[in-house]
């Protein structure tokens, strides 16, 4: 008896102490907070470069920087929140924890590599930031030639950072690829492994066969800018477009790699919040992969302007309108869902009903803009700004939210203020509405993005958008204060406090170090609410 | 069809300067309420079910209902259906946008950082300034002299990159008079967002009258020749000239004669030093001011051009 209770106080957070234990653990669970920790830094870096541009943005003419200074900040916080925070936000800090731990295994398949994958992301970000104190870049996190040929920023340093950062997202990918195939519990078939983890699988291929193109891409640059071979640069007889196809074949399916995690989340908060078995299992499933696969056919679709042939953007408008398909079902799978559930309003649930809605706006006009006739007015314009930031924001980061609130309990053993939980909630939707559906409007008027100064007849509507990021701020901060809060003095959480089905909430919260005492095994689907 | 009219007012369109532009707006109207329609069910959808089943007990028991085959091919094939519809649309209009029309007004577009020079075919040249007779099929062949950039004029609802290299082209008919915004659309750089241009749109005899006009520079008086080239070459886009406030580069307002402290040394500013400043920018930079900005004009102005230039700075009091 006296045993058994020692045995339960012991668990992934106290099995032992110390920095280094941190730094040289090969605990997939501690790994997962060890990211936590760096994209939250990252976030809060990006977030204040956002608030700096929204204030630049308040009026026309200078503001508080100079032209130069807006480029720069531009530039930073899009490869931040690209590169540091989207990209690796769910794999990487929910993926890492909670994908073992979904299978029913001990671990990730290389728990080395897995370390080895965070030291990456850490190498290239202080890479990256060292640029922030020799030569900062202003080509935009796209880094399109001649541009980023031509000028004198460090450029180099910042794609051999991208590079690194690019390698760790090729290697977790990797890792949970064999993680998937290798590690199920026995009775683990992979018709029972959650919709989370499938959505990470697919997005595991994405990492793993897309991102080496970029790697590949940024490096042809180096050599381009160090040695003077003629590439992508036209005075040295290269062919600026191409550069553009190379980015745009990686980065279209990493807006995926982005996405798909995310949905993944909202499907595991949608039925244990619903207590209701998914609807379409398979539907998701497969349309998940189904995206994964098509969607290295449509990087075309940021090119219809670019110089490319008329046919090409036909075909790549018609083939970015059969991705669509699959996300359509899902958001149709997610409401049937809900359908004679049993829906609960905690604050978890709250973030994936703001993903619903303000991911079907990012859905709709990203119809638009595949639709090649309008594109040409909207491409490049704030209409696409609003576009990514209603996905990526709307979509991602609410789902790293919710998703974060829901496993909190899991992750750290305490619960948090689910009040102040709501209240953030409430201060990041609204101002996110307020700060980005303007910005659509400004597209459709013809503000193009990248602008450090406009003319005075989209005053008014970049004025109303700055004051909706300060309220996105004081939702984040809100949020920040519950976390600490809920860590310090949060009440000790039990096993499962929502009541749901997969396999995580059968261990203590926080889990054993070794997850399992008992390897489980499965005899039914992972969403048994009956 | 009113609804689409409707749809169209609402949508905050620049006014509409073409054809295609109407044919556009009406596409995107279609979208737009297309939209609006989904997002309701969408999201009205989601308000609904969770207020109607909304948890009541702890030990509510939901029903079990993994898929219904009918319903999910329903919900994958509307989609289908609507995507394929305004993709078709939308390639008719942009087989139009880019069929390029034949015996068409063609201009000369040259991009550079940060200024657009317009040539016209009888030797006519403008920066920043397109003039255009209404109601005639208009063709841009367009190339840049340094970086990417791109031509986008929102009012006729076109964009085009400007690709250093090579040539891209874009036509347009407008059918209504007045002056419209030129942006320029793709990054290039300190000044992208100044990179500004105007499309005049004028009657047939205004045009012919205009274009006269501006081949008969060269009988001006060399200081006003000087003020249309300024303009023309776009050193306006950096160099202000009625007070002394810095651009990208230093004000050149009360400039001449007095004295320059650069990271060369001190100069006087004279005729030789303006003419070096044109020619080679980078052989003395004033301080405060950063070096390889400014693009050498070496090759793109002869003698008296020059003159006409230092003639006009000069007046610049
Ligand atoms: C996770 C969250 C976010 C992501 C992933 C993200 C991503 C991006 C990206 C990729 C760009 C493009 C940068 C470029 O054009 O080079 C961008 C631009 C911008 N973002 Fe964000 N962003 C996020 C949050 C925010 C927030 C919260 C705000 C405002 C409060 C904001 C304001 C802006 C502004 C003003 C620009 C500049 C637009 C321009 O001049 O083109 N972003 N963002
Ligand atoms: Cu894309
Ligand atoms: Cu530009």
């Amino acid at each position: 008896m006296a045993s058994a209770a020692a045995h339960s106080d012991k668990n992934y957070l106290n099995e032992s102490s110390g920095l280094w234990s941190w730094l040289t653990t090969l605990d997939h669970k501690r790994i997962g907070i060890m990211y936590f920790i760096a994209v939250m830094f990252f976030f809060l870096l990006g977030g204040v470069m956002a608030l700096l541009l929204r204030l630049e943005l308040y009026s026309p003419g200078q503001t508080i920087m100079t032209a130069d200074q807006y480029n720069q900040v531009m530039t930073y916080h899009g490869a931040i929140m690209v590169f540091m925070v989207i990209i690796p936000g769910i794999p990487a800090i929910l993926g890492n924890f909670f994908l073992p731990l979904h299978i029913g295994a001990k671990d990730v398949a290389f728990p080395r590599l897995n370390l080895f994958s965070w030291y990456c992301l850490m190498a290239g970000a202080l890479l990256a930031f060292s640029t922030l104190f020799t030569h900062k870049i202003d080509t935009g996190w796209t880094f399109y030639t001649p541009y980023s040929i031509k000028t004198g920023t460090s450029v180099v340093t910042m794609v051999i950072a991208a590079f690194i950062m690019g390698m760790s997202s090729i290697l977790t990918g990797l890792n949970f690829i064999a993680t998937v195939h290798k590690l199920r519990a026995p009775g683990m078939t992979m018709y029972r492994i959650p919709l989370f983890v499938w959505a990470l699988y697919s997005t595991a291929i994405l990492q793993v066969l897309a991102t080496p193109v970029l790697g590949i891409t940024l490096l042809l640059l180096s050599v381009e800018r160090a040695f003077g071979v003629g590439i992508f640069d036209p005075a040295l007889g290269g062919d600026p477009i191409l550069f553009q196809h190379f980015f745009w074949f990686y980065s279209h399916p990493a807006v995926y790699i982005m996405i798909l995690p995310a949905m993944g989340v909202v499907s595991e908060l949608i039925t244990a919040f619903s207590r209701k078995v998914i609807f379409g299992y398979t539907a998701i499933a497969y349309s998940s992969l189904g995206i994964a696969g098509v969607s290295f056919f449509v990087w075309g679709h940021h090119m219809f302007v670019s110089g490319q042939s008329t046919t090409a953007g036909v075909v790549f408008s018609f083939l970015t309108m059969l991705v669509g398909v699959p996300t359509a079902i899902k958001m149709f799978n997610w409401l049937a869902t809900m359908y004679k559930g049993s829906v609960l309003m905690r604050s978890p649930m709250l973030y994936a009903l703001g993903f619903l809605f303000l991911f079907a706006i990012g859905g709709v006009t990203g119809i638009m803009l595949a639709v090649v006739a309008v594109d040409v007015h909207f491409h490049d314009t704030y209409f696409v700004v609003a576009h990514f930031h209603y996905v990526m924001v709307g979509g991602t980061l609410m789902a790293i939210m919710g998703g974060f609130y829901y496993w909190f309990p899991k992750m750290f053993g305490k619960m948090y203020s689910e009040s102040l939980a709501r209240l953030s909630f409430v201060f990041i939707f609204i101002g996110f509405n307020v700060t980005f559906f303007p910005q659509f409007v400004l597209g459709a008027m013809g503000m193009p993005r990248r602008y450090f100064d406009y003319i005075p007849a989209y005053h008014s509507l970049n004025a109303i958008s700055t004051v909706g990021s300060w309220l996105i701020a004081i939702g984040f901060l809100i949020s920040l204060y519950v976390i600490v809060k809920g860590l310090i003095s949060g009440e000790k959480a039990p096993a499962n406090p929502w009541g749901a089905k997969t396999l995580e909430w059968t261990v203590p919260s926080p889990p054993p170090h070794h997850n399992f005492d008992v390897e489980p095994v499965i005899t039914a689907g992972p969403y048994e609410y009956r | 069809m009113m609804w689409f009219n409707y749809a169209q007012a609402q949508s905050f369109m620049p006014t509409e300067g073409t054809k295609i532009a109407s044919q556009v707006d009406n596409l995107y109207g279609f979208l737009l309420a297309a939209s609006f329609i989904s997002c309701v069910i969408v999201i009205g959808g989601m308000i609904f079910f969770v207020w109607k089943y909304r948890r009541r007990t702890e030990t509510d028991k939901t029903a079990y209902i993994t898929h219904n085959t009918f319903l999910e091919f329903l919900w994958s094939f509307i989609p289908l259906v609507i995507f394929l519809a305004v993709f078709a649309w939308g390639w008719n209009i942009y087989h139009d946008m880019r069929t390029m029309p034949k015996d068409a007004l063609e201009v000369q577009v040259t991009g550079k950082q940060w200024a657009w020079e317009f040539e016209y075919k009888s030797g006519v040249k403008t920066g920043n300034l397109l003039v255009v007779p209404v109601n005639k099929d208009v063709k841009l062949i367009m190339t840049s002299k340094d970086v990417l950039h791109s031509f986008y004029i929102p009012s006729f609802r076109i964009k085009q990159d400007v690709i250093p290299g090579m040539y891209t082209s874009l036509w347009f008919n407008a059918d209504k008079l007045g002056e419209f915004h030129v942006f320029c659309a793709e990054f290039c750089g300190t000044q992208h967002s100044g990179m500004l241009a105007t499309v005049k749109v004028v009657t047939q005899a205004e045009y012919e009258a205009w274009l006269i006009e501006e081949s008969q520079v060269g009988m001006l008086p060399l200081a006003q020749r000087g003020q249309k080239l300024f303009q023309a070459k776009a050193c306006a886009s950096c160099h202000s000239v009625a007070d002394a406030s810095a651009k990208v580069g230093p004000s050149l307002w009360q400039k001449f004669g007095t004295k320059e402290l650069t990271e060369e040394g001190e100069f006087a500013i004279d005729e030789n030093f303006v003419r070096e400043s044109i020619l080679s920018p980078n052989a003395k930079t004033t301080k405060g001011f950063p070096k390889g900005v400014m693009p050498t004009f070496q090759g793109q102005l002869n003698e008296t051009e020059l003159s006409a230039l230092i003639e006009y700075i000069k007046t610049l009091k």
